[in-house]
């Protein structure tokens, strides 16, 4: 029976041919731009490291004092010196890392007036574990080296090459302005996307191609960068790590639901003591999100990108009621041949379900035309030079959506003037031929 | 020529006529919107930095932290920078309108007084010539004198210089209908340092224009010296190029152990904006497909009725009617079921406007750019029309006397 609508709707299609392929851009229009727009949207709010991100915690703790926003009930997103070298040393989590983002000069061997500078993380030695970094050549380094304060650092592939060729560069020497460091790994590609472990560089920030541990950047006084947020009298020329702020970011593992509410717990506590010994003034006031319960909570998906779906949206909108006025008139245009199809005994059951595989074969070439559509606005999003871009492309899931979306799409927009096509009387239809 | 034929005809196809209402007023909605954003969006993008754009050159050095002397000292750079043929003057700034960096603090309109606070205010702070580097345009007072230019540095809670520049709009919002010369601002904790307002310049925009900052809510204060700051040179705009490459090399000439880099301002504008010039683009594709698709929906029916309506128009033409009454009749039936669309796509521009702004940082919609939308699908619609109402007026009468 499908098979004899879809050939009445295909001849259908044959005779009145450009009013078809009208509709059939109307509705690739719509598809094309609410698919172009939903892409950038999922590849946005992509899970930026599926396979820990359910493990990986940022806790929050709140060393502020009374004077100032005492009304901003919120803890601070990031983390103090001592609270982050205390969170360390008491090691409650299975793993867990302090880190912060800095901005080095990299001198390479060719001598300084070939200098360019580098993004770089300061971090301690679980991050490369607890956030899966793929090692190409050597490894990390160990707590001890954080303790020691060792100059030994780790690179990405892309540094490697520059330098020394990314095969040989491990154990070579890495110079950082006036300071040196020995090299003990090399990384491959490892760019989240969100870069969700320091939002602040941008959401959609590049990994940094210099790794270094902590202890040691801060103590060298590599050059460090980001957001902060002080409380009190505080003075730039003064040692970060006694500073009144906080300006490091936290993360740590915690394997089972029992874990995550003994952490929440210690957190409390630790908070308790704190205001004990006098170096919290507030009650404690913490935090335990998530991987993606952190980019729910700050809100990393840009509103320009909501509103650009929504926008996408609307004009699918637009363009399902423009396909809905076309297709009544396209139906009550063919009353005659309908009342004759009925005349002849067509149940009106078969003359709706007639129309609906009609509209659906409309949908899927207005689905074939969006996805063309699709894939050159995804193009032309790659070729912005927003952070974001080169994620945005269309995978299978997308594409069959898209058909899938399309074809509803059409079928939903003929659902009532196939119901008014049906209506008429075939008597009266035959009357008017 | 009269609208009750016209109504009643469609009085016969009240679904296929509500069904065309609502798309147009859709669209309607959606392409006010989008045109009012893009307005907006031009807007700020034409905002005066307050700067001659064209003439300055901006200069960057950072050190290598290498341990080597620094030989590069603010003044030794600036005595060079002079130097180059083409450079009228040249000043060290902190960062400049539209540059992104800056740094904002708090003032106080009276000392101790919290309630007269006024946060997120950008603070400038420039060296000896920057007004006539910059270009800046005195409104009212007079410009730095040479022993207003102290040490200050911001970082450390100093003292800053007693006096200050202000821009004219931000005078206006802080003493509102006063004279702002002489006034007092007050800095620091509590606001117990104050500085006089000594001149007020047209215009000088943020480092960076968000909601929280606004666009020109700043000061400008005189130092000797900006650590970390960035050189700005004035030239002539057609040397700029040259005036770049001579920056690089007379920089690294003093010191080569550390970065330089030199670009035209009006690059660094131009990169400010580019987000919203994609925005634009994005929009305007967005409306133009908006418009096509209204455009094939009213083509689409025009040509079914002209299609049904054939022996109808053969009888009118048969009786008299001319050819250009048939299609003013096609016309008319148009604008009546655009305009009434219209109409409504205006009211919907205004909830979805009010909607957006509740969630997203849009301002309000100005009722000016209602019309322009409404107008532009009548246009559209009569457009449109056009084709089909032309096959309808070619009719020939003899088809009324056919039966069918």
């Amino acid at each position: 029976m499908l098979r004899y609508y879809l050939q009445l709707a295909w001849r259908s299609l044959r005779s009145s041919r450009m009013l078809s392929v009208l509709m059939m851009l109307a509705v690739g229009l719509g598809i094309g731009a609410s698919m172009t727009m939903l892409t950038v949207l999922h590849v946005m709010s992509a899970d930026p490291l599926p396979q820990a991100s359910a493990h990986l915690y940022v806790p929050q703790l709140d060393p502020r004092g009374m004077e100032g926003d005492a009304e901003d009930v919120k803890p601070p997103s990031q983390m103090s010196w001592p609270d982050a070298m205390n969170l360390l040393r008491e090691h409650k989590g299975v793993q867990q890392a302090a880190m912060a983002s800095g901005q080095v000069t990299v001198i390479p061997t060719s001598g300084a007036s070939h200098a360019f500078s580098a993004q770089a993380r300061f971090a301690t030695a679980d991050f490369f574990g607890m956030f899966h970094v793929p090692f190409l050549h050597g490894s990390g380094w160990t707590a001890a080296d954080d303790q020691n304060q060792a100059q030994v650092a780790v690179i990405d592939r892309k540094l490697a090459d520059k330098l020394y060729g990314a095969d040989r560069a491990v154990g070579k020497l890495l110079h950082l302005g006036r300071n040196a460091y020995r090299i003990v790994g090399v990384i491959g590609d490892w760019n989240p996307t969100p870069h969700f472990y320091d939002i602040n560089q941008g959401a959609y920030a590049d990994a940094a191609g210099v790794f270094l541990p902590l202890q040691t950047a801060i103590a060298l006084k590599q050059g460090w960068s980001g957001a902060l947020e002080c409380w009190g009298r505080f003075d730039f020329s003064q040692d970060m790590r006694q500073a009144p702020c906080v300006w490091l970011q936290y993360w740590v593992r915690l394997d089972t639901p029992a874990q995550v509410v003994a952490y929440r717990q210690y957190l409390v506590n630790y908070s308790r003591s704190q205001k004990e010994t006098g170096r919290y003034q507030r009650p404690p006031n913490v935090g335990l999100h998530d991987l993606m319960g952190w980019l729910a909570y700050n809100h990393v998906i840009p509103g320009a990108v909501q509103m650009q779906t929504l926008l996408a949206l609307g004009f699918l909108l637009v363009c399902l009621v423009n396909t809905m006025a076309l297709l009544l008139v396209r139906f009550l245009r063919r009353s005659g041949e309908l009342g004759v199809r009925r005349a002849m005994g067509a149940t009106r059951g078969s003359v709706f379900a007639q129309l609906l595989a009609e509209a659906a074969l409309l949908g899927g070439g207005g689905g074939a035309a969006g996805l063309a559509l699709a894939w050159g606005g995804l193009w032309m999003v790659r070729q912005q030079p927003v952070a974001y871009a080169s994620a945005a492309h269309l995978d299978l899931t997308m594409l069959i959506a898209t058909i899938c979306a399309a074809v509803v799409a059409a079928v939903l927009a003929a659902v009532f003037p196939a119901w008014r096509a049906c209506q008429l009387q075939p008597a009266r239809a035959l009357k008017l031929q | 020529m009269s609208l009750p034929p016209v109504v009643s005809a469609l009085k016969h196809h009240k679904t296929t006529v509500a069904l065309v209402i609502l798309e147009i007023a859709l669209a309607c909605a959606i392409v006010t919107n989008a045109v009012f954003v893009i307005g907006h969006t031009l807007s700020t993008m034409r905002y005066d930095t307050g700067l001659d754009n064209r003439s300055l050159v901006v200069v960057t050095a950072s050190d290598l932290d290498i341990g080597t002397s620094h030989r590069g000292t603010q003044a030794s750079d600036l005595a060079a920078l002079r130097g180059i043929a083409g450079v009228t003057s040249a000043s060290v700034v902190n960062t400049l309108p539209l540059s992104n960096g800056f740094w904002a603090t708090s003032l106080w309109r009276a000392p101790g007084d919290k309630s007269s606070t006024v946060n997120n205010v950008i603070s400038y702070v420039a060296t000896p010539g920057v007004m006539k580097t910059l270009g800046l345009k005195l409104a009212s007072g007079r410009g730095f004198r040479p022993d207003e230019f102290v040490d200050y540095n911001m970082f450390k809670g100093d003292a800053p210089p007693s006096v200050a520049i202000v821009p004219k709009a931000f005078a206006e919002s802080l003493w509102p209908g006063k004279n702002p010369l002489g006034q007092r601002l007050y800095l620091g904790q509590g606001g117990k340092y104050p500085v006089q307002v000594i001149g007020v310049v047209d215009h000088l925009l943020n480092a960076s224009i968000d909601p929280a900052h606004g666009s020109e809510r700043n000061f400008l204060l005189p130092v000797a010296s900006v650590e970390g700051g960035r050189y700005v040179l004035r030239t002539d705009p057609a040397q700029r190029g040259r005036v770049i490459a001579a920056a690089r090399k007379a920089l690294l000439a003093i010191d080569p152990a550390r970065m330089v880099k030199a670009r035209a301002y009006t690059d660094i504008v131009q990169a400010y904006f580019h987000d919203d010039r994609s925005v634009i683009w994005l929009l305007v594709a967005v409306v133009a497909c908006l418009l096509a698709v209204s455009a094939l929906g009213v083509v689409g029916l025009s040509s079914f009725w002209v299609q049904q309506r054939t022996r109808q128009i053969g009888i009118r033409r048969a009786v008299g009617a001319r050819q250009r009454d048939i299609l003013g009749y096609f016309h008319a039936e148009n604008l009546l079921i655009v305009s009434v669309g219209a109409l409504l796509g205006a009211a919907g521009a205004v909830l979805l406007n009010l909607w957006l702004m509740k969630h997203y940082e849009l301002p309000r919609l100005s009722l000016g750019y209602l019309p322009v939308g409404a107008v532009l699908l009548c246009v559209l619609g009569q457009l449109s029309v056009l084709g089909p109402a032309w096959r309808a007026s070619r009719v020939p009468p003899v088809v009324a006397t056919r039966g069918s």
